[in-house]
């Protein structure tokens, strides 16, 4: 049985501790995003500022995601690690040991 | 030495193939193969963080071992679970044999001729285990879970040779 835990912190991204989300923000929400078998799963589609982006990395390899300069979040293998979104854009990113692996991340307000 | 290291890696790949015609491998022989070529990445990339200074160089090898002993851990895993023996063969061996010798050229060499020539090898040798991959080692696997690890170890060895050939371009 593959037993895997929440890391206790969340992981320190550069964009998440530039900005404190609106009181008038709706209720953040969190969006897995499945890592397995060299392959970024799907993204969510309606992300907004204040969500959270849960990294569920089910695969044997350690790997990132990363948009560099924006975020960089360290997947070991089988760990899961949450990442708030404070900023909105299109964040195309990669894991950066292993760059065929990429995907994009589209924050709307 | 250009010509020798192609030489290498081309007997190597004649030794894949010509076993592939011989006969298909079967799971276990599979299996050893699949380990076996791991091992000696593994192996390479432990000289390789003995002997260069080189960062970059250094990180690549950082991720040989990481990655290939993963793979190496996750086969070992199915193996047993599958009771499944991994059997030795002609292939193993000649890989061995060519990783051995490799090995001692490479361990001859100093600085930014080490670095070269390792990453070099290491472009030519994911080259030829991808090739072995892609056209004997998947086609012949019969269990699915097998056949599967070696799908992704594919994909992954795809992307070392990627990183690889990029080092190489970047190393004077």
């Amino acid at each position: 049985m593959n037993i895997r835990r929440l890391s206790p912190l969340f992981a320190a991204a550069a964009w998440a501790l530039l900005s404190i989300p609106t009181p008038a923000a709706a209720a953040p929400r969190s969006f897995t995003i499945v890592i397995d078998k060299m392959k970024f799963g799907p993204v969510p589609a309606e992300l907004h500022k204040g969500d959270i982006v849960i990294w569920d990395n089910r695969d044997m390899f350690r790997h990132s995601a990363t948009d560099k300069g924006v975020f960089d979040i360290d997947l070991p293998a089988g760990k899961v690690v949450k990442m708030r979104v404070t900023k909105t854009g299109t964040f195309p990113f990669i894991c950066k040991y292993h760059p065929g692996m990429k995907a994009v991340l589209k924050v709307a307000q | 030495m250009a010509y020798k290291l192609a030489g290498m890696v081309a007997a190597a790949a004649l030794a894949i193939s010509t076993v592939a015609i011989a006969a298909g491998p079967t799971d276990p022989q599979i299996a050893h193969i699949a380990y076996t070529a791991g091992n000696i990445d593994v192996a390479a990339a432990k000289q390789a963080l003995a002997k260069s200074h080189n960062k970059a160089v250094r990180e690549f090898a950082s991720e040989m071992v990481r990655d290939h002993e993963a793979v190496n851990a996750k086969a070992l895993a199915l193996v047993k679970a599958l009771k499944v023996t991994p059997e030795d063969n002609p292939t193993s061996q000649a890989l061995s044999k060519a990783a051995k010798d490799e090995m001692k050229k490479l361990a001859s060499l100093k600085g930014s001729a080490f670095d070269k020539a390792y990453v070099n090898n290491e472009v030519a040798y994911h080259g030829t285990v991808n090739d072995a991959l892609k056209s004997t080692l998947i086609p012949s696997a019969h269990n699915a879970q097998l056949k599967s690890l070696l799908e992704t170890g594919l994909t992954l060895f795809q992307e070392h040779q990627k990183h690889a050939e990029h080092l190489a371009s970047t190393l004077k």
